[in-house]
């Protein structure tokens, strides 16, 4: 399997197009720092929010059980699953009983994590995708590389193409307006025909037993209002005590994910339309078990605004789909080894620990930290490259004895002064890919400071 | 003030004027400046490649070497993180945390403790500041773009008490430049691209002298700078703060 780095160099080798995804992807952190410095008690909110998240996730039983009674209250039928499988299996079944044949969704990483499009297609139901974003990379065929611009990768020139394509508009036409217009006429019949709604849920409200998706397309609502049957999709981590806390997280979601105050809908599900049927499916996946991980459980506190993903140096410059993982980016690589520390093992390096990315978190996510923990974690389990591990090593042995570094360090001056160029840059040398080696001194500081200090 | 000198392993080994222009600077300022001779490293490049069992004999070294200062001074922000922060996996004695405690960046001794207010120094050129990412948000030496709170830098207002400096405002003033230890190698390419996106928005500026609280990243950007032959030259702020001539 190509590793984090080898499909970075590979996204890199269109330069023009990288600085093009890294303008676009910096241009939202910028959008976010302006929104965000509008609001003099930001630190307040994000120490807030990260409290009422410690606090429910140390209580979680407790409130989803809660959750649970008040949603039943309300008439609405809830599920537990506790992996993907599970999870597709319910929502399979509960079309079955319905007899759908044609599904709306709108946007769900959730069901991306447990591949539930694939699923239903399987067994013969159309999944249509209403958020924008997701429609286009659906009809693409490629999964998202972003979880709250799934299709940021992309130009406009290539959507017209795949528009062209699958929606008949004209061809060469990449006009914004003109296309987003293709793609609402086109969803327009795809509500109008659909039997039953999908929704993810941003929150889950122990309090109400209700539901909150946040949308800036409307697209939740138009599914949710058209179909007779609705159902709602959330992690177990999804869930907040009572009502009063949800103005801290969407006064935090909106700013940190796009710079907006407030996404254009806050859509509230407590119970089923008359005549209708709501169902809410909660999902453990693996969450019970990143919970019991001591350092890493406040990973469950992420509310996916993706600001890390825009802000992360290495992400604007390496795409989502170079971490392999439905979600991408810092925080995408400290769930990940959560799943398979063996298979992910690359991600975690896949940082210069510079942690912006733990500075713009809204919920005060220690990410840096957890990256450089998990790095820890990776070499202890064994999954760290020979080369790296034996380098490490030797380092550790030659910096622990000042005479091995002395002379060590003597050799290394001595080589890169006086070795001919094609020893020194040659596919061994890494470093020097893009860039010189210093230009060593003859003498260390440490022989300069004897000659200079001590003898004087 | 007796102090004693941390000098960082490549600064040791391939910048020794940065070094030099760190102890020139203590003695300058009055401080009696000490470099314990068996020195090495922080540890910090096996601990962040995930091998931090390889690093603890390094840090006990270092334990040893400095535990006799009150003061540690170190011309890096990103070392002073590293032994503040990650030293923990050792046993806390008196003298682990007597030296964690201890242990400052160059900046941040002469902003916090000698409280600097004039220097006698001038260095009349265009500089842009690239700040280090560890010393940045891992010391707090600055406020950052990120966070909600009143801008500060205290890297720039020691450098603002250099005569002649003209100190430029760049378009991403905190962005990391890609170094980041072995993840220079081991991440080559994307590691040199944010490098060259760095220079690109001082060379957009205007830019003569590339400064920073670290040399790591210098030694980084210097390395893309001299391969693409650009007009810029990096220095140490030690250096700057020092009057280093050009």
């Amino acid at each position: 399997m190509k590793q984090h780095a080898d499909k970075a160099a590979d996204f890199l080798r269109n330069e023009a197009r990288a600085d093009w995804h890294d303008e676009a992807l910096w241009f939202v952190r910028a959008k976010r720092d302006k929104a965000t410095h509008g609001v003099p008690e930001w630190e307040t909110l994000r120490e807030l929010a990260s409290g009422i998240k410690e606090h429910t996730l140390s209580n979680l039983d407790g409130y989803l059980e809660q959750f649970e009674a008040n949603a039943r209250q309300n008439g609405v039928y809830v599920h537990w699953a506790s992996n993907a499988a599970e999870h597709n299996s319910i929502v399979h079944g509960i079309l079955i009983a319905h007899e759908v044949k044609r599904l709306v969704k709108s946007k769900s990483m959730l069901t991306e994590e447990c591949g539930l499009n694939e699923y239903l297609a399987e067994h013969g139901i159309e999944v249509v995708d209403t958020d924008l974003g997701e429609r286009i990379i659906q009809l693409k065929g490629e999964p998202p590389s972003h979880i709250v611009m799934p299709a940021i990768h992309l130009k406009k020139e290539e959507v017209g193409e795949l528009f062209h394509e699958k929606l008949q508009t004209e061809q060469g036409a990449s006009d914004p307006k003109y296309l987003t217009e293709a793609a609402r006429q086109h969803l327009r019949k795809k509500f109008l025909a659909a039997q039953a709604a999908l929704t993810g849920v941003n929150f889950a409200i122990a309090q109400t037993g209700g539901v909150v998706v946040c949308t800036n397309e409307g697209n939740a609502d138009m599914g949710v209002h058209l179909a007779p049957l609705q159902i709602h999709s959330m992690g177990i981590e999804k869930v907040i005590p009572r009502a009063e806390h949800l103005g801290v997280f969407t006064r935090l979601l909106a700013r940190s994910a796009t710079g907006q105050p407030i996404t254009i809908y806050t859509s509230h599900y407590h119970r089923p339309k008359a005549g209708g049927e709501m169902h809410i499916v909660i999902v453990d996946n693996g969450r019970s078990a990143q919970l019991g991980r001591q350092g890493y459980r406040n990973a469950l506190k992420c509310i996916r605004c993706g600001a890390c993903m825009n802000t992360c140096p290495i992400y604007r410059r390496s795409g989502g789909h170079s971490y392999g993982y439905t979600i991408p980016g810092p925080i995408g690589s400290i769930l990940t080894p959560g799943i398979s520390l063996e298979r992910y093992s690359n991600l975690p390096f896949a940082s210069t620990l510079c942690g912006s990315c733990s500075d713009v978190c809204p919920v005060k996510i220690n990410i840096h930290e957890q990256l450089y923990n998990w790095r820890q974690d990776i070499a202890k389990a064994g999954h760290l490259p020979v080369a790296k591990k034996q380098g490490m090593r030797w380092a550790g042995l030659v910096l622990a004895r000042p005479k091995w570094y002395g002379a060590f360090g003597k050799l290394a001056r001595w080589a890169i002064r006086r070795l001919p160029r094609f020893m020194l840059y040659n596919s061994l040398n890494l470093w020097g890919k893009g860039r010189d080696l210093p230009e060593p001194p003859e003498q260390s500081f440490k022989e300069w400071y004897h000659k200079n200090r001590i003898k004087k | 003030m007796k102090v004693g000198l941390f000098i960082p392993c490549y600064i040791d080994q391939f910048y020794p004027q940065v070094g030099i222009a760190t102890l020139e600077l203590l003695e300058k300022l009055g401080c009696e400046a000490e470099y314990p001779p068996g020195q090495t490293c922080c540890g910090q490049p096996m601990a962040n490649t995930g091998c931090e069992r390889d690093a603890i004999a390094t840090y006990h070294h270092f334990i040893d070497t400095f535990q006799a200062y009150d003061h540690i001074v170190t011309p890096s922000g990103s070392c002073t993180y590293h032994v503040r922060k990650h030293y923990d996996i050792i046993e806390q004695t008196e003298a682990v945390k007597k030296v964690r405690s201890g242990v400052l960046d160059l900046s941040e001794f002469l902003h916090d403790v000698l409280k600097v207010s004039s220097l006698d120094s001038r260095f009349p050129h265009r500089v842009g500041l690239h700040q280090s990412c560890h010393g940045l948000r891992g010391l707090r030496l600055g406020s950052g773009t990120e966070r909600v709170v009143e801008p500060n830098s205290k890297l720039e207002a020691l450098l603002r008490l250099v005569d002649g400096i003209e100190l430029v405002e760049l378009s991403r003033p905190d962005e990391c430049c890609g170094f980041g230890g072995t993840f220079a190698i081991n991440q080559p390419d994307i590691s040199v691209k944010m490098g060259k996106s760095r220079i690109a928005d001082h060379e957009s500026k205007g830019v003569e002298v590339l400064t920073a609280g670290d040399m790591s990243c210098l030694m980084h950007l210097e390395g893309i700078i001299r391969r693409q032959k650009k007009n810029i030259r990096v220095k140490h702020i030690a250096e700057i703060l020092n009057g280093a001539p050009l």
